[in-house]
């Protein structure tokens, strides 16, 4: 066995000679360069994707800027590789990537065999189905035979197949790599629905031939918790990240925009004092600029006003707040104190 | 001269230990090397807490597959799943290999037929298809398929027991029944008999010169035999009939779009490349062969087959066995087309464990072991046709 371990290593070694530098504090390294180098989806309309000027759009996108913002106090100090979902996790682990900001599912398994830790949720998803109106389905458990569309390397292909089998039904999986192809063998009828995270099915419905023909069934067949990730091990990178994602919702329960911060600065209010710096403590705490939080919330605005801009009900997404409002608004967003 | 030789010469003198000693700094740098990367990365793998190991093979892979030559379900295991994806790469890799030779033969010849028109059109395939990338063909087959045909409640039916839809070819297959089995067993018997039978025609054609007309006995054997066995058996004619039952066709034999595309576009392409092997061979083989063997007095069949084939499938085989191995390398781009081959399966395994060296090794393991044994096969082929000198 262990000789067999070695002949496998042995094969694909080169691929990871490279990670062997990149160890050191990411803090230290990415201030030394002047940049954090993300990982985005780079194909997902609402969550990472370049608008037609080739300017990076999206809320895992300004989540990563919000982190370059608390670093460097410039939210454009950020370079962008848009990584399918297989290359994802293997960017990151061997340090081509600071962190890694793109749709992904915190897991257990994921978070203790990958070598990488995952920091604050910063959008709470589901798995749904999106079908064609005219079949006349109007709940995923009539699906029993369907050929189902599903993309690979995603926790997408488990949860079906689980739903199916709790739900004692049948499915023919249909499973293409590639984004665009797959809507097209869907929206060609090659299967009849298209199993995905409720956002992704919302965003892939705002591209089809005609969106209004297309429903997305209203169960919700898991959890699906997306975070930003980094490597295991580093804990005060983790935190800045975990920081800078809990600073927009912060804002967002103490009222302050992009628009009010400065007036907010004079604020006799002590929460929103710490908060902007105001009262030092924070941000050295983290290793960086008092004004933090100041920066990301100038520069990028609270978790609503993001939400809104990338995927809100003003956007072809036109996605409800949902699980993404705050928990005073009946949803799961609740940041952490920042004193 | 002679004192010279009988001198003790120098260690870096003498060539041959120069070599050795060459070779042995060589081999101890290489070893180093290869020692310095798998220590580095396990010590990689161990510091960033990655798990690694095959443990992972025998867990639930909780996930579905498409289409399987065996019995599968998501709970069953990785390593079933990934046997299911060999299988499937297996399969049409197979079936692909046999359509290509046949089809790339007769481009082949077609190809320098003295027909104007045939060696035209067959020259243009050859250029079309060798010409546009692989996975572009593929693209093409498989938005074809999905886009001309029917949902399947508006499957084609050209003649019963057949139905043509965006979901695959649909077709009824005779229901298991007994003599079926008779069948099975008469045409093993036909393939002994002819075996015996083409032993005996060529000792007695060595023997007397008398020519026994194997090919058609053997083809009336081959057909005759199970027909007389099924016929025994009650004739049975019951069939297992598709029906439409909600999304889908239930009962008879399902080809999907996704297998259909990676098939034809992998024949379609590789034929090109093997039409262009044929016709080497066949012109390697100087015409003064066909001439002399015609003014022996042999038939043009009996030129083909004794006199040109055997000559040209020496040119033939090393190449054609580079087009087989390319043909079963590219079927991995199946994943493109949504065919659950083995790089797609073990896509998914690599994701949901984690264990991408594990993963990419043993995909790397399994392409090397096709084509290994294909190459070892043609070997052993090329061996044994090659010219044997009396």
């Amino acid at each position: 066995m262990k000789l067999f371990k070695i002949c496998l290593t042995l094969i694909l070694t080169f691929i990871f000679i490279s990670s062997a530098t990149v160890m050191a504090g990411t803090l230290d390294d990415v201030k030394a360069k002047g940049y954090i180098q993300a990982g985005v989806n780079g194909d997902l309309f609402g969550f990472g994707k370049p608008d037609e000027k080739g300017e990076w759009k999206g809320l895992d996108v300004d989540t990563a800027r919000a982190v370059a913002a608390a670093v460097f106090g410039d939210a454009s100090k950020v370079k962008f590789t848009p990584l399918t979902a297989k290359t994802r996790f293997t960017a990151l682990q061997s340090g081509e990537i600071d962190v890694l900001t793109r749709n992904c599912t915190q897991t257990l398994s994921r978070d203790t065999a990958l070598g990488l830790d995952f920091c604050q949720v910063n959008y709470y998803d589901g798995q749904g189905f999106l079908i064609h109106k005219k079949l006349g389905v109007k709940s995923a458990k009539e699906l029993d035979g369907a050929s189902v569309c599903v993309l690979p390397g995603t926790t997408t292909e488990q949860n079906v197949a689980d739903f199916f089998r709790a739900n004692g039904m049948k499915m023919n999986p249909v499973v293409i790599e590639n984004t665009a192809e797959l809507a097209k063998a869907f929206f060609a009828g090659r299967c009849d629905c298209l199993t995905s995270d409720a956002s992704q099915l919302a965003g892939t419905r705002a591209v089809a031939p005609n969106p209004g023909d297309y429903i997305i069934l209203p169960e919700v067949i898991s959890k699906e918790p997306l975070a930003p990730a980094v490597r295991h091990g580093d804990n005060q990178w983790k935190d800045i990240v975990n920081y800078s994602v809990l600073a927009m919702i912060n804002a967002e329960e103490l009222g302050i925009t992009s628009k009010n911060v400065d007036e907010k600065l004079k604020s006799t209010d002590p929460k929103v004092k710490r908060f902007l710096g105001v009262s030092p403590g924070n941000g050295k705490a983290l290793g960086l600029d008092e004004k933090f939080a100041y920066n990301i919330v100038k520069q990028l605005g609270n978790y609503g006003e993001v939400f809104e801009r990338n995927v809100g009900t003003d956007t072809p997404l036109m996605i409800e707040r949902g699980l993404n409002a705050l928990w005073t608004n009946g949803g799961l967003l609740y940041s952490a104190p920042f004193k | 001269m002679d004192n010279v030789s009988s001198e003790k010469t120098s260690f870096f003198r003498d060539p041959d230990k120069l070599a050795l000693f060459y070779q042995f700094v060589v081999m101890v740098g290489v070893g180093l090397l290869a020692f310095y990367l798998v220590s580095n990365t396990l010590a990689n793998l161990e510091r960033q807490s990655i798990a690694t190991g095959l443990g992972f093979i025998d867990k639930e892979a909780s996930f579905e597959i498409g289409e399987s030559l065996i019995p599968y379900s998501a709970a069953d295991s990785y390593g079933k799943a990934l046997l299911v994806g060999v299988l499937n790469t297996l399969i049409v890799s197979f079936i692909g290999i046999v359509l290509t030779v046949i089809l790339g033969t007769i481009l082949g010849v077609a190809r320098l037929s003295s027909n104007w028109l045939v060696s035209r059109l067959s020259a243009v395939y050859i250029e079309v298809f060798q010409d546009i990338p692989v996975l572009l063909q593929l693209f093409f087959w498989y938005a074809f398929f999905y886009e001309m045909l029917p949902s399947p409640r508006q499957a084609l039916n050209p003649f019963t027991g057949l139905f043509l839809c965006n979901r695959g070819m649909i077709f009824g297959v005779p229901k298991w029944h007994s003599a079926h089995g008779y069948m099975i067993v008469a045409f093993l018997v036909a393939c002994v008999i002819v075996f015996f039978l083409k032993r005996w025609a060529k000792k007695r054609q060595e023997a007397t010169g008398n020519i026994f007309p194997v090919f058609r006995v053997a083809l009336l054997l081959f057909l005759g035999l199970p027909l007389a066995a099924w016929l025994l058996g009650g004739a049975p004619t019951e069939m297992n009939a598709p029906r439409l039952s909600g999304f889908n066709f239930k009962g008879g034999v399902s080809v999907s779009p996704e297998f259909a595309a990676l098939l034809l576009g992998l024949v379609l392409y590789t034929a090109a490349f093997v039409a262009e092997v044929v016709r080497a061979g066949i012109q390697a083989v100087s015409k003064g062969q066909t001439e002399a063997a015609l003014s022996i007095g042999l038939k043009p069949g009996q030129v083909l087959n004794l006199v040109i084939l055997p000559q040209s499938l020496r040119v033939i085989i090393p190449p054609l066995t580079s087009q087989m191995l390319n043909l079963t390398k590219n079927s991995s781009l199946a994943v493109a087309i949504g065919y659950p081959d083995f790089v797609s399966v073990a896509g998914t395994t690599i994701n949901q464990t984690g264990q991408a060296i594990e993963g990419v090794a043993m995909i790397m393991i399994v392409y090397l072991f096709f084509s290994l044994s294909t190459s070892a096969f043609m070997n052993w082929y090329n061996k044994k046709i090659k010219l044997v000198e009396r």
